[in-house]
């Protein structure tokens, strides 16, 4: 089946408006990124260029974030790829969905990220799945530059502070938190996680207290009981 | 911000993408391994929470901030879309510093 004829297939009009509209509203979400990386510094080249080639936020927010507290490139570094390598662990899930030429691969390589990912996960057959994931995926590629670009043009011309825009990245990591927070075991790594980060903070050079959380995937070793894995839907977004 | 940390950021973000879709392709993780790597996003992204609310710099403290991210997350609590719990966020901090 070709894509277009595909995406004209009435049994998945749901998936592309969906996947459509989950890219608008990320856009929204970058025009706060445009502005975090601007205040951080950042000129609106490198907000852009950050987005057209990174392209996965919490990385792109935590860069900014350790920027912005006075981090060195090396601790910025270091957890922006921490947070960006479970994209590869996605790339895991997708590749047997992904078949099809080098090329299209390398492509749907760069798309793969938690939305695309989720979207494609939440559908039962193949086709859907493969339009999910396209759909979502270039969506969201196309309004993450563009509120980007949106954002960081804004926020040069304003001061981030009288608008609470720093406290906007965390609020931004608040929402992505959440749906980490399904099992027991992702809500036990958050708190371990926070509270490393609070005790090393005045101890230890800035970035680094991030880079020291992250001893709390640790918390992944245990086998266990089934009840940390579990999927608490009361808690999700 | 440099040029070096957008261009590193930006090849090393590719890379894992890449390593996942097209390098290991179908291959699976050890379980333990597997587990673990999950918990990345839950550990980092809450400890940068505590960061950017609770610190400048090196100290601690508490300022208009909190009390942000305090309506932040019962917006997340009560299940607002991204965008809503962003603005709250971002609007109660700028609220309390005008008062």
């Amino acid at each position: 089946m070709s894509v277009l004829s595909t995406l004209r297939d009435p049994r998945l009009r749901p998936v592309v408006s969906a996947g459509v509209t989950l890219g608008l509203s990320v856009g929204l979400f970058a025009v706060s990124f445009g502005v975090a990386a601007v205040a951080a510094g950042a000129s609106t080249a490198q907000a852009c260029a950050m987005s057209l080639l990174v392209f996965t936020g919490a990385s792109q927010f935590s860069a900014v974030s350790v920027i912005a507290g006075g981090g060195s490139v090396g601790s910025a570094l270091s957890g922006s790829l921490l947070l960006a390598a479970r994209n590869g662990v996605y790339g895991l899930a997708m590749s047997s969905r992904l078949q099809g030429r080098l090329a299209t691969r390398l492509i749907a390589a760069q798309l793969t990220i938690d939305e695309s990912t989720a979207m494609s996960a939440a559908q039962d057959d193949p086709d859907a799945q493969r339009v999910a994931f396209w759909v979502t995926g270039v969506s969201l590629y196309v309004f993450w530059n563009l509120g980007t670009l949106i954002g960081a043009l804004a926020g040069s011309a304003i001061d981030p502070k009288t608008f609470g825009l720093d406290a906007a990245v965390p609020a931004a990591f608040v929402a992505m938190l959440w749906p980490q927070l399904r099992t027991l075991r992702g809500r036990l790594a958050a708190l371990l996680g926070a509270g490393i980060c609070l005790v090393t903070i005045p101890f230890v050079p800035i970035g680094l207290p991030v880079l020291a959380a992250a001893l709390a995937i640790l918390v992944g070793v245990p086998m266990g009981d089934p009840a940390l894995d579990a999927v608490h839907d009361g808690v999700t977004t | 911000m440099s040029w070096t940390l957008v261009l590193a950021l930006a090849a090393g973000a590719y890379l894992f993408k890449v390593l996942g879709v097209v390098i290991i392709g179908d291959r699976t993780l050890p379980p333990v391994l597997d587990r673990c790597l999950a918990l990345i996003p839950a550990a980092l992204i809450a400890s940068i929470i505590v960061k950017d609310t609770f610190s400048t710099g090196q100290h601690l403290g508490i300022d208009a901030r909190v009390a942000g991210v305090g309506a932040a997350v019962f917006a997340a609590w009560r299940k607002a879309p991204m965008i809503v719990i962003i603005v709250v966020g971002a609007g109660v901090t700028a609220a309390l510093r005008a008062l």
